[in-house]
């Protein structure tokens, strides 16, 4: 291994870890903005500093495990929802060349099954709390996630069927006239979804419904151990936004400027719309997130997959 | 190369062994999960990189998960583990040990008289993957397809809405 690689593999991580935090500043900032209020604006230029405040905060509060949690597994679910979010981005592609894994050939894949093993981090903690919120949260986001898998997979598809590969290069390199947002824009629509409720974010953060269920899977969680899960929320946030721009949005192509940038810009622009659908809309009911999934999104995915399908083979018969 | 593949291999067995000693069901099923993972591990070391995300997100990923979300579902809680506790008794390995002990014998002694040469290292593609399926094993994905429609019209039977009793 070269030393390249290795401070990649020490450096990404925490640039991301860093990058959530300050996520958590920016989005409360943005919320201000678009709700006319001021929202943090104290520590330090413009409130900056708000998120080293709140971090420092967090680390030295007492780390408390209910006497009545399942020791093991109540401290290792913060983990493994940390782990699986920051494994998925060695994948992503962000300029030509560079990331961990870049060139995986199943790239696309190995995302999907980090999200898939993601699940753990909220139902584990969900289970080993012991508390009736916490369960009832837990078993929401099982219920949701399992289900927002299936849409996401089958969404992805059709970016696979045009780019003939799991590899995300490749993937890019294939949306080099036209982005997959046009020909793809059912499935685009599908994986945003999906990506919303697999982070479950507000409108789909059903499984912590603060105004129903205490604060759902995390509730008996506090100090650092909550922080995590906090960040490894605002870090999944970035990975599906990077996810749509590398599927969707051409990733690093762009005129005039340098490819990262390019990244960097649509990333960011994908995390702004995040944070605005979570100040524009409201929350649906649970049942209502259900039906939506399995008779609107698994419909249109499975027609997206067929049209796709057809118009390829067509053209390929040409 | 062969070191890794030696600890993944042994992280699996571990692992298994775990699975059916746990007294309480969710760490059994979180054991399974990492037997998983590291025979996920040992694919992508044989080149079956495709198999091995498939094994993670159908596997690890999904039927495992839906263990859980039944075990929480019924909640099983103290009594349960007494209840277990009750089973692994040593009588009740007598049974499963013998058996499991002539497929070792028998494994063993395949990797004593087999001694051909390594296979070639090439990486299976997904193309490779579906090329097989729809050609060569074109029956077994449809039986499989039966057995799956069966399963779906079983389970919306049974969990069908009865109106008017019964």
């Amino acid at each position: 291994m070269t030393y390249t690689a290795l401070t990649t593999i020490i450096f990404t991580p925490l640039v991301i870890l860093g990058l959530a935090t300050v996520l958590t500043w920016i989005e409360r900032r943005l919320l201000g903005l678009w709700q006319d209020r001021h929202g943090p604006n104290r520590v330090g230029p413009g409130g900056m500093f708000q998120a080293v405040a709140d971090g420092t905060k967090i680390l030295f509060k007492q780390d408390w495990i209910p006497p009545f949690a399942d020791r093991g597994v109540f401290v290792a679910a913060p983990a493994i929802g940390m782990m699986t979010v920051l494994l998925s981005f060695a994948v992503i592609p962000v300029t030509m060349g560079a990331g961990i894994a870049g060139n995986m050939n199943v790239g696309l894949l190995f995302v999907v099954g980090m999200m898939g093993l993601g699940v753990y981090a909220v139902v584990l903690a969900g289970w080993s709390s012991n508390s009736k919120y916490a369960l009832l949260g837990g078993m929401r986001a099982a219920a949701q996630m399992i289900s927002y898998e299936v849409f996401m997979g089958l969404s992805l598809l059709g970016v696979v069927m045009m780019a003939g590969s799991f590899n995300l290069h490749d993937i890019v390199a294939a949306q080099t006239g036209l982005w997959f947002i046009i020909p793809q824009c059912l499935g685009f629509g599908v994986f945003m979804l999906a990506g919303i409720a697999e982070t479950h974010r507000l409108p789909f953060d059903l499984p912590e419904g603060e105004n129903e269920l205490g604060a759902g899977f995390h509730t008996e969680y506090s100090g650092m151990k909550f922080g995590m899960f906090f960040i490894a929320e605002y870090a999944g946030i970035v990975l599906v936004a990077s996810l749509v721009t590398t599927l969707y949005l051409g990733g690093w192509r762009g005129p005039w400027l340098p490819a990262g940038v390019w990244f960097a810009l649509k990333t960011g622009g994908m995390v702004g719309f995040f944070i605005l659908l979570r100040a524009g809309l409201p929350r649906p009911r649970y049942d209502q997130l259900m039906a939506l999934g399995w008779k609107v999104l698994l419909p249109l995915s499975l027609f997206n997959v067929m049209a796709t399908g057809t118009i390829l083979m067509l053209r390929a018969s040409l | 190369m062969h070191a890794l593949a030696l600890l993944a291999a042994s992280v699996t067995v571990v692992g298994a062994v775990m699975v059916i000693t746990r007294r309480v069901a969710v760490h059994a099923v979180l054991y399974l999960v990492v037997t998983l993972l590291s025979l996920a591990v040992i694919l992508v070391m044989q080149g079956a990189s495709f198999a091995a995300m498939l094994e993670v997100i159908i596997y690890a990923g999904a039927i495992m998960v839906l263990f859980v979300f039944v075990i929480m579902m019924l909640n099983l809680g103290h009594p349960d583990s007494a209840r277990e506790k009750e089973w692994l008794r040593p009588r009740a390995w007598c049974g499963p040990g013998l058996l499991a002990a002539i497929v070792c014998a028998e494994l063993l002694y395949c990797m004593g008289t087999f001694s051909g040469p390594a296979r070639p290292f090439a990486p299976i593609t997904a193309h490779d993957v579906g090329l097989s399926l729809f050609g060569r094993y074109v029956l077994m994905v449809e039986l499989a397809s039966f057995l799956l429609l069966a399963g779906l019209v079983s389970a919306f039977h049974i969990g069908r809405n009865r109106v008017g009793g019964n």
